[in-house]
């Protein structure tokens, strides 16, 4: 439970220290004093203890652990008297949001700065010799959250119990543009324990005082509620024909040298596809919300508690400062799932039950249904093989929509679903195109390969059929997919090993050390012959071109009949420069791979001409226990290179490795995503 | 109307509807966070709790189906200062990312080891086939479970 600002600095005791990236310059003896303290990092007790201020929130990738190990190496502290505050608007550090795979490159230095300062004033200001205890980064702490959740501890936000505490669910509308054309709640407000039935717009919420009451109400006003539903989707595979004829512009990513391969005799072309696919955290999004005295608590598992502040504060016509949110844990994320849009909701039924906490609940279908999705992608790609078997000429082009419609603040709070759905609308805030080296669609659309005439096109599509924004990689799991998958196809042809032709492309030595040590550990000149029903592939990516290096073998079978894939062991070799904690890193990297083995294998929101027709985890379904891979990670540490985030950098080698395991294994080459037995035929 | 049945080794009364969700008793009334609400479909495992020693989904379960009998959570496995077996082993392991699908798995693999002690590998994998993690640490509780059945016949130590 958190607690207020004032009561945060009065319990701290007499003289507490405050570190921030500049120093301490603001630290002085705050009993009773109201102190701005949002700059802070480090906050030294008179016993010791220091806490550390997060501003980036843990996602269960084990950041909080990561960060801490950096400070106690800093200050020289044991690891144990280092305490994690989780983001508050109220005194936490501004920076952002938690994504992008860079939160220990951005974090990591200011923390490690922070403590720096920290040290250096700490004799004079206890009279006491700063303390020397071993350094922990490099080494395998375990997580500070894990035993907490191993006996059932409060660890997530809906473990968040407060007095008084009401329950609220919404019910959407059956496709994203239906209208209420009538509704009839009279049966239900007087329902037991029934507090409110909302309605704005088309947004509609019920409040009970049990939670099994909200959802009865929801279950009985779901019939109640007359929707005029358009037609306007496009119906299943054709979403690719769609996004090529879809409204878009044409951004250059890179252009070098002259790139007209049509006039070659060696020419080689394929076309891939990625579906849209889901988030599907395994809990549906939660928020609690108290509208007490003019203000405006929330407690949310967003990515980023600033801009969702300022975001709702837009929305719900409320003052900034008037707001407060506080990060609580839930399940995964892996991007932009519904967790801002839950608390934007529950914001709203709160402002209409002041003084009581309301707790949201999204169910499942709410989820699935609702939540941005991870955007299709249609991708074409040629080139040209010299007489050396050398790609002379790469030519690739793109076909997406926005990769990120997070709602930021009050210029993109019209992302939010109330936003759209109240009844005065927000405007739909402009497509929004995340510029290189991070990209949206075209993120690691570049080859990391030296190609001697490159061009890469982007094709940002502005038509929005659905929901879409950041899922875990954004286009980097298409993108690796095709430009890893091409590669196999063009060794293929230049009867060149795998692990060869990759070289012979490249001039990078941490890439190049990365396939030499992949190559050697996986013993791979063992690997089976061609078409035997079992295979091995590899594949290989830069996460972004500027972050962590991953290559990747999967070993699979096929069954020569069903044509169900068993994947069988996956290995990976990973170079995220300076390793704080390889047994986070190495834990990362396995999600990772199971993750995108369950993407690849399984994964995909068909939409039909109304809606999506994802909805639960049959219309859904994901890899199972009896389904997954053992997985073997190897670290390269390099303690004279900066730190790198490997959170999403397992996603697009994985897809690749794959599909090119499956190629050898049978000889059938799967161009669209997922590789379920039809695509088979 | 009142319903009797024993928790974590603990006789407990509840004064619910008896069709309120077992899920919401344990959670919001009985105020433990083990069993986690995932989808109320009985599809993830997320809500798995044991009743009489067998894992059954308390999203769908009435709470009268409870009334005389023993459920154990998560919590009921052990604490910190008396940990289960599985319990240490996740630790150990560090068999999770996010955590939130772990107390249901624990629990579904709680009653596999006191039925089997020493699964195989397909063993423990088809025993949790109904329990979906979505963050991938399949293969880190996979051995982890290993690791507590070793414990648990003392070839640990």
């Amino acid at each position: 439970m958190s607690v207020s600002r004032r009561e945060f600095i009065r319990s701290s005791g007499a003289v507490v220290v405050y570190f921030s990236l500049a120093g301490c310059e603001q630290s002085q003896d705050v009993a009773g004093k109201d102190v701005a303290i949002h700059d802070n990092r480090i906050r030294i007790n008179p016993d010791g203890s220091v806490e550390l201020f997060m501003g980036k929130v843990e996602l269960g990738q084990g950041i909080g652990t990561a960060l801490a190990q950096i400070a106690a190496d800093e200050l020289g502290v044991a690891f144990e008297q280092i305490r994690l505050l989780t983001v508050d608007t109220d005194f936490s550090p501004d920076e952002a949001y938690t994504f992008s795979s860079i939160s220990i490159q951005q974090s990591g230095p200011k923390v490690r700065a922070a403590a720096a300062k920290a040290r250096e004033y700490q004799q004079q200001l206890f009279g006491n010799q700063p303390a020397n205890e071993p350094g922990v980064v490099g080494k395998s702490i375990q997580r500070l959250d894990i035993p907490g959740k191993v006996f059932g501890d409060a660890s997530f936000i809906q473990d968040l119990r407060l007095d008084h505490m009401v329950h609220a669910r919404v019910l959407r509308p059956p496709a994203e543009r239906a209208v209420i054309q009538s509704m009839d709640s009279a049966p239900v407000v007087t329902m037991p324990g029934v507090l409110r039935v909302v309605r704005d717009g088309n947004f509609v919420g019920v409040i009970a005082e049990r939670e099994g009451q909200a959802r009865a109400a929801a279950t009985a006003l779901a019939p109640l509620i007359h929707w005029r539903l358009p037609e306007d989707l496009p119906d299943g595979d054709e979403v690719y024909n769609w996004l090529k004829t879809a409204n878009s512009r044409t951004e250059e990513i890179v252009a070098h040298g002259s790139v007209d391969v049509s006039e070659s005799d060696s020419y080689y072309q394929a076309t891939y596809r990625r579906p849209y696919q889901a988030h599907a955290s395994i809990s549906p999004s939660a928020a609690v919300a108290l509208f007490q005295d003019s203000k405006l608590t929330l407690w949310s598992h967003a990515q980023g508690m600033y801009p969702l502040r300022d975001a709702i504060a837009h929305t719900l016509g409320l003052s900034p400062g008037d707001v407060r949110c506080v990060h609580k844990e839930a399940s995964g994320c892996f991007g932009h799932n519904g967790a801002d849009d839950a608390a934007c909701d529950v914001a709203a039924l709160a402002l209409e039950m002041p003084g009581r906490p309301v707790r949201l609940q999204w169910e499942r279908d709410d989820e699935f249904l609702w939540e941005p999705l991870g955007p299709a992608m249609q991708i074409e790609t040629q080139a040209v093989l010299d007489t050396n078997g050398k790609i002379s000429s790469w030519q690739y082009d793109l076909w997406s929509c926005p990769h990120a419609s997070r709602p930021r603040g009050a210029d993109s709070a019209g992302h939010l679903i109330y936003a759209k759905h109240k009844k005065n609308p927000l405007p739909e805030p402009p497509p929004y195109s995340i510029p290189q080296p991070s990209g949206g669609s075209d993120r690691n659309s570049v080859p990391l390969y030296a190609f001697e005439n490159v061009q890469v096109n982007k094709h940002f599509v502005t038509d929005i059929p659905v929901r879409g924004s950041s899922l875990r990689g954004l286009g980097a799991y298409g993108n690796v997919f095709a430009i890893e998958s091409f590669m196999d196809e063009l060794a293929k042809t230049s009867a060149a090993d795998p692990f060869e032709f990759r070289r012979r492309h490249l001039d990078d030595a941490r890439a190049i050390e990365v396939l030499d040590r992949l190559q050697e550990i996986t013993k791979w000149q063992s690997r089976p012959q061609p078409g035997t029903g079992m295979g091995w592939g590899l594949a290989f990516a830069r996460f972004k071109n500027v972050s962590s290096y991953l290559g990747l073998v999967v070993q699979l079978r096929v069954n020569a009949y069903s044509k169900a894939v068993q994947l069988i062991k996956a290995t990976a070799v990973c170079d995220a420069g300076l390793v704080i904690n390889p047994d986070g890193l190495k834990a990362q990297i396995e999600g990772g791979i199971i993750q995108s083995s369950s993407w690849t294998l399984k994964e995909q929101v068909s939409l039909s001409n109304i809606a999506r027709e994802a909805r639960d985890w049959i219309s859904y379904p994901i890899l199972r226990f009896n389904e997954v891979p053992d997985v073997e990670v190897v670290l390269i540490n390099r303690p004279d290179e900066k730190s790198l985030g490997v959170g999403e950098t397992a996603q697009g080698p994985t897809a690749a490795a794959i599909a090119n395991a499956i190629f050898h294994a049978t000889g059938k080459r799967l161009r669209q995503l997922p590789f379920t037995p039809d695509r088979f035929e | 109307m009142s319903i009797r049945f024993t928790l974590n080794g603990k006789v407990v009364a509840v004064d619910v509807e008896p069709g309120t969700a077992l899920l919401e008793v344990l959670r919001n009334d009985l105020e433990l966070n083990g069993p986690k609400f995932g989808c109320g479909l009985a599809q993830c495992g997320a809500c798995a709790v044991l009743l009489d020693g067998v894992s059954i989904r308390s999203c769908v379960t009435p709470v009268s189906i409870a009334a005389g009998k023993h459920l154990t959570t998560v919590e009921g496995l052990g604490d910190e200062k008396k940990p289960h077996p599985l319990q240490s082993a996740f630790i150990a392991e560090q068999a999770m990312q996010c955590g939130y699908c772990a107390s249901g798995i624990m629990t579904t693999a709680a009653a596999l080891l006191t039925s089997n002690e020493s699964p195989t590998r397909d063993e423990i994998r088809n025993a949790l086939s109904g329990h979906l993690c979505r963050c991938g640490a399949q293969a880190r509780m996979i051995r982890a479970i290993e690791r507590a059945a070793l414990a648990m016949n003392g070839d640990d130590e």
